[in-house]
């Protein structure tokens, strides 16, 4: 078995107004963190998947982060593979 | 509408679509057709003339809006009508999944300010020369109601200059005049709906199905399925 992480972040080109309303909440008043800039949200998504070896395992993990755990259009993704002894 | 064959249309549900019915009754009121509802589960269904993809939140929007529904059996289908000329339009939820499904460029955004908008919005018809608008006067400002939390339309540079050249932009917000004024999600270029580059498809963000009849406070939307 391996273990599956594939990180899912806005592309550079895509405004994160969540991310931009995280940043505000950080520099204001309530929590003080002036020096915090270029704050995006992401996600993670964790998964166990079963093969052979590590190489074919990332293959097929992209092919489903590429498909549906991303959006090309405005999304990109990084995909680990940790195998589980 | 005299003298023309009635069409066949169809209304696709998703667990959780709650505009199928609106879009059924619709569609019934403004050109007398009862509409299909089918369930995203049929792999194969007989040629339709109109399938709508109806608002909602299918599949609880998790990951990203309409991502999961994209994959039912049903799309398949849709895509393949799609390509046969079918006219598909994608209101809302619709139009969200029809973005996933790759039958229109482009993403939907959470809105610029993470609100839930829940309203009625002024539009401009950009082109009333699509199948979905020509019952629609050139540039006509309409009222339609919205009520997303993902109606940002996002597309890239290349994109955006391609669907404006084509003429492709449908639908725009704007002001109760008609003049420009920032889409209230920050949506690029305030765009509200586009069509595909053979026209047949449409997706908008805002409802027509919900104003087609004076009794709901207006009809505004009713043209559209006119069109048809």
């Amino acid at each position: 078995m391996f273990k599956v992480k594939v990180t899912v972040m806005f592309r550079k080109s895509v405004l994160d107004p969540q991310g931009a309303a995280v940043e505000r909440a950080l520099k204001g008043g309530g929590i003080s963190f002036p020096e915090v800039s270029s704050v995006r949200v992401g996600k993670v998504v964790e998964l166990m998947m079963s093969g052979t070896d590590a190489r074919s395992v990332e293959e097929r993990a992209r092919l489903l982060a590429d498909r549906i755990l991303a959006n090309p259009v405005m999304e990109e993704y990084a995909v680990e593979v940790e195998p589980l002894s | 509408m005299k003298n023309m064959k009635k069409i066949r249309a169809a209304v696709v549900v998703f667990p959780g679509s709650n505009c199928d019915r609106d879009a059924q009754r619709a569609i019934k009121a403004a050109i007398g057709v009862e509409a299909r509802l089918v369930w995203h589960k049929e792999s194969s269904m007989e040629n339709f003339d109109l399938i709508v993809l109806p608002g909602g939140f299918s599949f609880g929007d998790y990951l990203r809006t309409g991502a999961i529904a994209r994959y039912s059996p049903v799309m398949a289908e849709v895509i393949r009508q799609a390509k046969r000329g079918a006219r598909v339009l994608g209101i809302c939820n619709g139009f969200q999944i029809l973005t996933e499904a790759g039958l229109l460029p482009g993403a939907l955004l959470r809105n610029q300010n993470l609100l839930f908008l829940s309203r009625d919005v002024w539009l401009r018809v950009e082109n009333n020369a699509t199948a979905f608008t020509r019952a629609y006067g050139k540039k006509q400002v309409i009222r339609l109601p919205i009520a997303h939390g993902d109606g940002n339309y996002f597309i890239d540079d290349e994109g955006y200059k391609k669907l404006e050249g084509e003429g492709r932009v449908v639908l725009r917000y704007c002001a109760s005049d008609g003049s420009d004024e920032a889409a209230p999600n920050g949506a690029r270029g305030n765009i509200a709906g586009i069509v595909n580059e053979t026209g047949n498809v449409l997706g908008l963000m805002p409802h027509p199905e919900r104003l087609t009849e004076p009794i709901l406070g207006g009809a505004d939307g009713r043209r559209m399925f006119e069109s048809l």
